[in-house]
């Protein structure tokens, strides 16, 4: 079980907040040393969801085509102090959430 | 080597924090998140991981937009923005049209979230990024052609 891997910024404009967040992961594609030709299994976050007051507003299905330590922004309509959640789930089970008000 | 001990131990202690708040029921992401599709993701044809997200059959609009860069000098980290001026959207995904893996990220919006995903992408090669935006029961598309200077899909 992961944690402290979500950093979330969220500021609200005229009723509208863009939530920044990075998250700390891998993100590994599939990959064959070609000397070796030793296998690494692909590690990367499959499913992730944006919740603001509790009411899931923007849930993700990635690739691990998403680039590693993933960046992510959306606009949600939102105000100041509403409470925003970010939680992950990769491929081996691992996850993480945290919350962060809108500011 | 003690301080990467220490820092091991650290998060050991604190991953087995969340461990139990888990095992509490306190925190449950696996409740809300949705399930991965696997067909989707793992299809090497673009049309086939379309079909299997129920994307099939999009149509060129100006209403939606890809930014992108038109020359990524890393293919690893390639910045693609995805917005449209279209009301009730249900889903925006991410296609970079010649990985291995075409089907980059799927996000289905909830109430209250506006049509624009920011997010960062690994292109193997010089191709398209294609924008899929599902909105009142249609589907649309966009595209952008960036060309990589150096893949960022490794083999």
């Amino acid at each position: 079980m992961a944690s402290g891997t979500i950093k979330i910024r969220a500021k609200a404009v005229d009723g509208v907040a863009e939530v920044k967040a990075l998250i700390s992961h891998p993100m590994e594609l599939m990959s064959k040393n070609k000397t070796t030709g030793e296998v690494v299994p692909a590690h990367f976050i499959q499913d992730m969801v944006a919740e603001l007051n509790g009411k899931p507003v923007l849930t993700g299905q990635w690739s691990s085509g998403i680039s590693k330590n993933p960046y992510l922004a959306f606009k949600v309509n939102a105000k100041a102090g509403d409470t925003l959640k970010l939680s992950w789930k990769d491929n081996k089970g691992d996850s993480d959430s945290a919350e962060e008000k809108v500011g | 080597m003690s301080i990467q001990r220490r820092t091991i131990l650290k998060g050991a202690l604190a991953s087995s924090a969340v461990g139990v708040a888990v095992g509490a029921g306190l925190l449950a992401p696996q409740q809300v998140l949705a399930a991965w599709s696997k067909e989707a993701f793992e299809a090497k044809a673009v049309g086939d991981a379309l079909k299997a997200l129920g994307l099939a059959g999009a149509a060129a609009s100006a209403d939606v937009t890809v930014k992108a860069p038109d020359i990524a000098e890393n293919g690893a980290v390639v910045p693609v923005t995805v917005e449209s001026t279209m009301k009730d959207v249900q889903s925006i995904s991410i296609v970079a049209e010649k990985n291995a893996l075409p089907l980059i990220a799927s996000f289905d919006l909830g109430a209250g979230a506006l049509p624009y995903v920011s997010t960062r992408i690994k292109m193997g090669s010089t191709m398209n990024v294609q924008a899929l935006v599902k909105a009142g029961g249609k589907v649309y598309e966009a595209k952008k052609e960036v060309k990589v200077t150096i893949g960022g899909c490794g083999g």
